[in-house]
């Protein structure tokens, strides 16, 4: 029994809502977000596909497995803070640097954001990793 | 040779380079100069990896990669086309580094970890034949023996490095004084003591050892010969400057000492395994060597060091001569060996050699040892005749063992049943050919080694120089004739041998109940202890589970919550706004309908009213990120609630009225605890706020005005990395039990 409205509806929602999660992670450095936030986001976002519509069809939409996400998502993390050791500093110490892009303009990019990007790589692959099996049954 | 067997002599290399190295090392070091490196490891905790080459240090660093190269090639040999040869050779590796570390390291802290790793490495090399359930026993037991040691060890040279100021043992020696003179010395020392004893294995810690020889015959002449065992006798000759010299230590060392000297002799004398035999009297030699240290004068000193050396040489080459009359007869028994000395000629005339060394006769080096042991021990005032006994007790028998070791197998009439036998290969008699003959080398030659490795051991032992003359022939003294006396017993001892074993087997029953059913009961007790409190708290119900783990949270928090009520603050309230009222009522009601409500679906409805309700709170007070993360994990709990309640039985009432009753106190008691202890928390600042610090520096260190944020990212960030790494650990395992019950329902369709 699903409902052509919502399905219809999800399809759009969640390339909206996967936006809104990556405007989520980018904003936490100064704004309420972040990757935590984000994560949660992009794995509502797929459940709700997956409810929409079912779970293979969402597993499909989000091309890789949820364990790779958590995989790729704490190499980040610790990659992350890896850069500071080939610097000679402590682990996970911070670096910024700031950056000029056209049309967005400037803005500084660092660790810590990148670390943030592996946060919300494990929260959005974990949180999928329990729900879809779940859907399945 | 074979390919495996060539892989041997190529992992000799490595211990025989080392060897060569610390053979170079022999003129600086004899000329009084330590050569000493050092590393930081910890230092946060003063922890140095450093490494201190001095005299004592060189004898032992020779004797581990010497000996260590012979047993890689004996090896090669003894374990040809076993299946688990190399991971012989790299447990041997490790053994030998470790063993180094042991005696090179100067930092107590360093030394501990070698010592460990000693151990472990002797639990894997004793385990080697790890299809074998006695092999298996023997390892644990030498592993739970040795590191139960080792944990006092750490505790004792936790508190030395305290009492005495330093971690490092070449300063711990100046301040000796002061050491023994603190109230912790008896602590340290019985604690030192332990770990010294247990790896040495002195009474009562003894029994590991001749178990320990279900390893195969290079790892026992290795490690429960020539090295290993000898790393607490190093340590107490290490330790001499600074625990040294007092009354306790030279009455617990000789007692214990003796007494090991004296039961070891007795029980090699009463087995009819060669191992075991060989076992016990190297426990006996152990004992030896601590009576020696503990007596601690120069002469007897000398004597230990000495003894050390030419022990290492003899039993080693010993253990190996046995393990090739085990390779080629399939027996090390005594009673059933016999004429092999047409069959094994070579074999006959190593262990004969090195038979003469255990005996202390003849021109050999243990003869100068036993000459310098009876010479300094006569000396001893007061205990000097009663020593002096029981070490020609001691002496008779070790000439007793040397006469069943030589004569019974190789020249016993009764012919041995195995007419097969042939000579062992090169490989199995090339270490102990080369020992055995270097006993008799050092022992006509005593001058070449006497100023350049006794000279240097000693001064490291004793602080003080002396210069040390050793010769074969010391005339007639009176040392010479209890040698001899000793050696007349000995014959006795060795003639009435069979009437010796039948007292033994039946004085056995009597002896029973000695430190091995001592340590079989408590391993017992343990595992019935273990089984009995498993079975207490693990009920397999997940409702108990939680009861028990909330149960315990509440009464620990909340008895000196209840205890210290007088100390608190009241709380002010602060104004009370009509949105507040509403939405606490909202989730008042929600928690209400919660629990009454008896449909599944709308519980989980009314329990998403919480969330959110609580969402808005954080709204209201000024967390907006809370509340995102609050009103998201709120939406995914409530699909993953349906998702999970779809699989459910229907709704039931399962539990009784009291068991509800039980759980409603429990419930409303973790709510009181809460709810006391968040506005404590608001009440109660122990340590200045260092939210100042956040906000002052979030955007000049870390670039952002999100605290929140910053923190997790920034300020915490290790925190964080530790919780997604156990966030993934959480995921992997919910989806490993789903996955089970998934394939478990695919495998049960048709």
């Amino acid at each position: 029994m699903i409902s052509l409205v919502l399905r219809t509806a999800t399809r759009y929602l969640l390339s909206l809502m996967l936006l809104f999660s990556i405007f989520l992670l980018v904003r936490g450095e100064n704004e309420p977000g972040g990757g935590f936030d984000a994560g949660l986001i992009a794995a509502a976002a797929f459940s709700l596909y997956a409810l929409a519509t079912d779970v293979s069809a969402a597993r499909s939409a989000l091309h890789v497995d949820p364990r790779t996400l958590v995989g790729a998502g704490l190499l980040t993390a610790i990659a992350s803070g890896a850069i500071s050791l080939a610097l000679n500093e402590p682990f996970l110490t911070g670096h910024w640097t700031g950056v000029y892009l056209p049309v967005v303009g400037s803005f500084e990019i660092g660790t810590p954001l990148i670390f943030d990007i592996g946060v919300y790589l494990v929260v959005w692959g974990v949180t999928l990793m329990i729900i879809f099996p779940l859907a399945e049954e | 040779m074979s390919k495996q067997t060539i892989t041997g002599w190529i992992f000799s290399i490595l211990p025989l380079s080392l060897f060569f190295f610390f053979l170079n090392q022999i003129p600086v070091i004899s000329s009084g100069e330590p050569y000493t490196i050092s590393f930081m490891w910890v230092p946060s905790l003063n922890i140095v990896l450093s490494f201190h080459l001095d005299g004592l240090s060189l004898l032992f660093s020779l004797l581990v990669t010497g000996i260590g190269t012979l047993i890689i090639i004996y090896g090669s040999g003894y374990l040809k086309n076993h299946k688990n040869l190399v991971q012989f050779y790299i447990y041997t590796i490790l053994f030998m580094v470790s063993m180094l570390g042991v005696v090179l390291s100067d930092n107590i802290f360093c030394l501990f970890v070698f010592w460990e790793l000693t151990s472990l490495s002797s639990f894997l090399l004793i385990g080697f034949e790890n299809e074998k359930e006695k092999a298996r026993s023997a390892a644990l037991q030498a592993l739970l023996v040795t590191s139960l040691g080792g944990l006092a060890l750490l505790a004792g040279f936790i508190l030395l490095s305290q009492v005495g100021g330093s971690s490092e043992l070449s300063v711990l020696t100046s301040y000796a004084n002061s050491i023994q003179s603190d109230r912790l010395y008896l602590p340290i020392l019985l604690l030192i003591l332990a770990g010294a004893f247990t790896k040495s294995a002195q009474i009562p810690f003894h029994f590991w050892l001749p178990n320990a020889m279900e390893a195969p015959t290079p790892v026992s002449a290795y490690l429960h010969s020539a090295t290993m065992v000898k790393a607490g006798v190093y340590l107490l000759a290490r330790l001499h400057l600074s625990l040294g010299g007092t009354q306790a230590w030279f009455i617990i060392l000789t007692i214990i000492g003796a007494l090991t000297m004296l039961v070891g002799a007795y029980l090699a004398l009463s087995h009819t395994e060669i191992k075991r035999v060989l076992a016990y009297s190297t426990i006996s030699s152990l004992g030896i060597m601590v009576l020696l240290i503990g007596l601690g004068t120069y002469g007897t000193v000398k004597a230990a060091i000495v003894f050390l050396l030419a022990h290492a040489l003899y039993k080693c080459a010993l253990f190996m001569v046995s393990g090739a009359i085990f390779k080629q007869t399939g027996t090390l028994n005594l009673e059933q060996l016999g004429g092999l000395w047409r069959l094994m000629p070579v074999t006959m005339l190593i262990t004969g050699t090195a038979a003469l060394s255990l005996s202390g006769l003849g021109p050999v080096l243990s003869f100068i040892a036993k000459e310098l042991l009876i010479e300094s021990v006569l000396t001893i005032p007061q205990l000097g005749f009663s020593l002096t006994l029981a070490v020609i007790i001691t002496a008779s028998i070790s000439v007793a063992v040397a006469l069943l070791l030589f004569i019974r197998p190789f020249f016993r009439n009764q012919t041995f049943a195995n007419t097969f036998a042939k000579e062992a290969s090169f490989s199995l008699l090339f270490g102990p050919g080369l020992l055995a003959s270097l006993g008799v080398i050092l022992g006509l030659f005593p001058g070449t080694i006497s100023e350049r490795i006794i000279e240097p051991a000693i001064y490291s032992t004793l602080g003080e120089h002396y210069s040390v003359q050793l010769s074969l022939w010391h005339g007639f003294t009176p040392a010479l004739a209890m040698s001899s006396l000793a050696f007349v017993f000995g014959v006795i001892l060795y003639q009435k041998w069979v009437d010796f074993r039948n007292f033994t087997t039946n004085m056995g029953p009597y002896l029973r109940t000695g430190p091995t059913w001592l340590y079989d009961k408590s391993i017992e007790s343990l595992h019935s202890l273990a089984n009995s409190q498993t079975n207490f708290l693990q009920s397999e119900h997940l409702s108990r589970y939680l009861l028990t783990v909330i149960a315990i949270t509440v009464l620990l928090v909340g008895f000196p919550l209840v205890f210290k009520a007088s100390f608190y603050p009241t709380p002010v309230l602060g104004e009370i706004r009509f949105y507040e009222v509403g939405l606490t009522l909202l989730i008042i009601s929600a928690t209400v309908t919660a629990i009454t409500v008896r449909s599944r679906l709308a519980a989980v409805a009314a329990l998403g009213v919480v969330g959110y309700g609580v969402a808005l709170v954080f709204t209201f007070f000024g967390a907006p990120d809370l509340a995102m993360t609050q009103v998201m994990i709120e939406t995914l709990t409530v699909i993953l609630l349906v998702l999970v309640l779809y699989h459910l039985p229907g709704f039931a009432i399962l539990s009784s009225h009291k068991e509800r009753l039980r759980d409603a106190i429990l419930a409303g008691a973790t709510g009181a605890l809460m709810t006391i202890f968040i506005i404590l928390g608001s009440l109660i600042q122990s340590f200045p706020s260092i939210s100042h610090y956040y906000i002052e520096n979030s955007v000049t260190l870390a670039h952002g005005r999100n605290i929140v944020n910053i923190i997790l990212v920034e300020y915490r960030v290790l925190d964080t990395l530790g919780e997604i790494t156990v966030l993934s650990l959480a995921g992997v395992g919910v989806f490993a039990l789903l996955k089970l019950r998934l394939g478990r329902k695919e495998k049960d369709k048709p």
